[in-house]
């Protein structure tokens, strides 16, 4: 069964100007977007700035309520949870942020810092959470001593597996993956993108994996979501998508995306104009100005999700039904 | 072109020192490049391996606490490093530029595009008013900014990320300078941003014959841009060449992991390779090479000697001593 | 990539150490002098009864306005004089070192408690709660301090404690506003988000997460305030209507003083200025060190 669904997520951030005056407008950062992430699977989504990833996750987390739509977790609403179930549901999802240097409590010890999950949900004697927190530890490959220590003896992947560590002290079967290597050093990227996988084969877990790097997310994902200006634009399983993608700006983000070796051949699709700002979108298709296949009616008609040729592309050049 | 090199470090070493003189931090350790007309040399390294520091040496802009305690610095055949302040100041932006990793850093809020663009131009050429506002505003259509002509008005607030880039671009290139230095210029942009403005620097070198040093941690770039590669680790280059020399061939353990340890488009192998351990605090180095303590393939005399530049092919150095077991 | 073979030129000094030198001496100088000033006074209030001399608050008319000992007409029984009344002015001195103490530090964990509070929960809160307090504040803060020190002061009636209340009412503003302002840029930090995915709730977020984190604020401008206070309290006792007489306070012994300023007896006004002026600037030399010491992003590399 289905893990985590969401239905027709939307999420509008009213633009007001000062205080008690009227909406002008509303920042569509989410607009009608639909996925599912099944049990011990990885969704990646990819995207640039302004399409709604970071809201999704923020969604999905329950740091924002969604102003349509809705996500079921285990097939029951989120909205209509109770306290008992918030917290139910808190425990079985967790989150590892981009900035290491930003996650951790600066003046909590580390030992504390992983704790406070089971301490604040679980009502663990001080003697079993130490246990706990040298055992996660481990799974994390970090020293039992780290425990005493403070987030800034650390260096930045280091800090990153103590997130995971804290990110897996209430077993979760979801966690939700925000850009988590992107501000670490090369070098190290691939160690974290290591840890997850074995984690992910050890323990079953299922991730949201948003990032911006196409290539780790390919690597990471089972199935791949392109967002842009809040809305899916592509969306199936990982190899079809990477393998060949269909809709004209995931190609162009694959086009984009650079070469692990000069003789790697790159089609040269260089998109012209701004990634646009979500406060206005342009209207039909929001890609169209700068798309290099634009037909008149994109600029009218918003394209559906429809399926075809294996995912699912909102593009008026697949007319496949939704 | 002519067989001059344009740029030439020759053992080229930057020490921090701190305040009270007890640690000296060997920012950049005899550090050896050239660069010709129309190259681009791509300069690897992740953070504290001393590029950036590298860059500022080259344009003599270092901190206080640094100074070049040795070796050569050339351009054009002229020895950068007997120049005083003010003949340094008439090679900088005008003979050698330098962009840097983030726009709105480099940008004054308070001025407008246009002032900006316009400035190195009215200094180093002592233009006048109109015609450096002419000169900006060709410079803006050379980078490709739409309707430039309403842009030398805004302020760089106004603009997206990758626009401002791009006027940080036509900055630096206003008094047609021979070298560019770019300091991660892509690193805070959009995917599909970065590859526009890779284009527009590669059109700008082909126009100019500009040569090119482009610092950064992402392979990926120095694979779609350069012509010939750096790779830096604590302070030192430990690996140069051709740049398909070193992506078919590299001979540094950390050359081979970082190339392997990206995860490729097209597939590959599910497990990265990963480098054991975290990078070197400058202030401690280890014995021997800088490397050892992470190198899967080390031996008794790495961690006693470090290797100097050995030479594998003309024009391949690394500093390793696998190449000469 | 060949190594060049131009021969390598001398290479110049660039860079000019003298400038780091003198920085390093500015974030790294510890301030043994003012932390000593301020432990002698500290010691001093503690152990007032035992140093002082005399009695501050009695005194014998035949003694009145005998100068310093080492000028003609002193003698060693009054090292620093006696006043109108015929008080030892190194007594009182010593014992208003216990008044100023007391109240300054008192007065500042109370303004500093208070406004820390409310200002985590402005900031954590927003809303409605962060209106109504901040409004508040800006009222507070419109009203110049002293003269509304001196409004309660006149309505309460002088007492140590009452002074010890109005000056903890009339400065918490200067923290509510300044920790408000680092909960706003902490609480949109990842470590307290996570801490809400984490299931924790808003009352342990502000205990555990944001306090700790805006300590380093609260204790520095603590140590600035602990200046002001006192000034503020000695210019309420200049006036009349802080710590009532006969209790010493430096603050009173100025305005006593002050009338014998045109007779030439000039010890009863600068040796408690002086005491004044040493308090407030250790307090605010420390300060200045701690912030300097407490900020991580000024720390040296």
């Amino acid at each position: 069964m289905t893990l985590l669904e969401a239905h027709d997520l939307t999420k509008h951030f009213p633009l007001r100007r000062g205080l008690f005056s009227k909406a002008l407008g509303a920042v569509r950062a989410v607009d009608g977007v639909s996925f599912t992430i099944e049990p011990g699977r990885t969704l990646g989504v990819v995207g640039e700035s302004g399409c709604g990833k970071s809201t999704t996750a923020k969604l999905v987390l329950k740091l924002e309520e969604p102003t349509g739509g809705e996500i079921r977790f285990d097939g029951q609403s989120l909205q209509s949870l109770d306290a008992d179930g918030i917290r139910r549901y808190r425990k079985s999802v967790q989150a590892v942020f981009q900035d290491p240097y930003a996650s951790l409590s600066p003046r909590m010890r580390v030992g504390s810092i992983i704790a406070e999950p089971l301490v604040t949900n679980e009502k663990l004697a001080k003697g079993e959470a130490k246990k706990r927190v040298a055992h996660l530890l481990e799974r994390v490959g970090l020293p039992e001593r780290a425990a005493d220590l403070f987030p800034h003896e650390f260096s930045g992947g280091q800090r990153q597996r103590i997130a995971i560590a804290r990110a897996l002290a209430l077993s979760p079967r979801l966690v939700v993956l925000d850009e988590p290597v992107s501000a670490l050093d090369v070098s190290i990227r691939a160690q974290i993108l290591n840890l997850l996988v074995d984690l992910q084969r050890d323990l079953g877990l299922a991730y949201l994996f948003i990032a911006h790097d196409l290539a780790a997310v390919a690597h990471m994902s089972h199935a791949i979501a392109v967002m842009y200006l809040g809305k899916i634009v592509e969306y199936g399983p990982a190899k079809t998508v990477a393998a060949d993608p269909k809709h004209p700006y995931t190609q162009a983000l694959f086009a984009a995306a650079l070469p692990a070796h000069p003789d790697e051949k790159r089609d040269e699709i260089i998109l012209t104009g701004e990634v646009p700002s979500p406060i206005n979108p342009p209207a039909g298709c929001h890609f169209h100005p700068r798309c290099p296949h634009v037909m008149p009616r994109c600029s009218t008609e918003v394209p559906p999700l429809g399926v075809a040729l294996g995912r699912e592309v909102a593009c008026h050049l697949y007319g496949g039904a939704p | 072109m002519t067989d001059q090199p344009l740029l030439e470090l020759d053992k080229l070493s930057t020490h921090f020192v701190t305040a009270r003189g007890t640690r000296v931090v060997k920012a950049v350790d005899e550090v050896s490049l050239t660069l010709r007309a129309g190259e681009t040399l791509g300069v690897v390294g992740e953070s504290g391996s001393g590029k950036t520091t590298l860059a500022l040496s080259i344009m003599r802009l270092l901190p206080t606490a640094a100074r070049i305690v040795g070796g050569g610095l050339r351009f054009a055949g002229e020895d950068l490093l007997a120049k005083s302040p003010s003949e340094m100041r008439h090679i900088r932006g005008k003979r050698i530029a330098m962009i840097l990793q983030d726009p709105m850093a480099s940008l004054n809020p308070l001025f407008t595009v246009g002032d900006q663009v316009a400035e190195p131009v009215r200094v180093h050429e002592h233009t006048g008013r109109r015609g450096a506002r002419e000169r900006a505003r060709s410079l803006l259509k050379a980078v490709k900014i739409p309707a430039p002509e309403q842009r030398l008005r805004e302020y760089p607030h106004q603009m997206s990320g990758g626009m401002r880039q791009r006027i940080v671009g036509a900055i630096a290139m206003s008094c047609e300078p021979r070298v560019l230095i770019a300091d991660e210029p892509t690193t805070s942009l959009d995917v599909t941003i970065q590859a526009q403005y890779l284009k527009l620097l590669r059109d700008l070198q082909k126009e100019h014959g500009l040569a090119l040093i482009f610092i950064t941690h992402n392979l990926g770039i120095v694979a779609r841009m350069c012509d010939s590669v750096a790779v830096m680790y604590a302070g030192r280059v430990i690996e140069a060449g051709p740049v398909r020399t070193i992506f078919n061939a590299p001979v540094h353990p950390y050359t081979q992991a970082l190339i392997e340890s990206i995860p490729r488009l097209g597939g590959g192998p599910s497990r990265l390779t990963a480098i054991d351990g975290q990078p070197p605090d400058l202030a401690s180095l280890p014995p021997g090479c800088s490397f050892q303590p992470r190198c899967p393939r080390a031996f008794d005399r790495c961690r006693e000697e470090a290797p100097g530049a050995i030479t594998i092919t003309p024009g391949h150095d690394a500093r390793c001593w696998l190449a000469v077991k | 990539m060949s190594v060049s073979t131009a021969a390598p030129s001398p290479a110049p000094a660039v860079g000019l150490p003298w400038v780091s030198r003198l920085a390093a001496i500015r974030t790294e100088g510890f301030p043994t002098i003012p932390i000593v000033i301020l432990l002698v006074l500290v010691f001093t209030a503690a152990f007032a009864e035992f140093i002082a001399p005399h009695n501050p608050e009695v005194g014998s008319l035949s003694q009145r306005f005998k100068p310093p000992a080492w000028v003609a007409g002193g003698s060693a029984q009054h090292w620093l004089g006696t006043d109108h009344i015929g008080r030892d002015v190194l007594s009182r001195l010593i014992f208003g070192a216990r008044v100023s103490m007391i109240v300054g530090f008192t007065a500042v964990i109370f303004a500093g408690v208070l406004g820390t509070a409310l200002g985590i929960l402005s900031g954590y809160f927003g809303g409605w709660v962060d209106q109504v307090i901040m409004r508040i504040t800006d009222t507070w803060l419109a009203l110049p301090a002293l003269t509304f020190a001196i409004f309660l002061a006149a309505i309460v009636g002088p007492s140590e404690w009452n002074i010890v209340i109005i000056l903890g009412a009339v400065y918490w503003t200067r923290y509510a506003r300044v920790i408000r302002g680092e909960v706003l840029s902490i609480k949109e930090r990842d470590f307290v988000r996570l801490a809400i995915v984490a299931g924790c709730s808003k009352t342990k977020i502000m205990r555990q997460h944001v306090l700790p984190n805006v300590l380093n604020s609260a204790i520095v401008l603590a140590t600035l305030m602990l200046g002001v206070v006192i000034v503020t309290e000695a210019a309420l006792s200049f006036l009349g209507v802080g710590v009532p007489p006969p209790k010493p306070a430096w603050g009173l012994m100025l305005a006593d003083g002050k009338k014998g300023l045109m007779a030439g007896y000039w010890w009863l006004t600068v040796f408690p200025g002086v005491c004044i002026v040493l308090m407030v600037l250790s307090a605010n030399l420390l300060g200045d060190w701690l912030r300097v010491k407490l900020d991580p992003q000024l720390r040296q590399l």
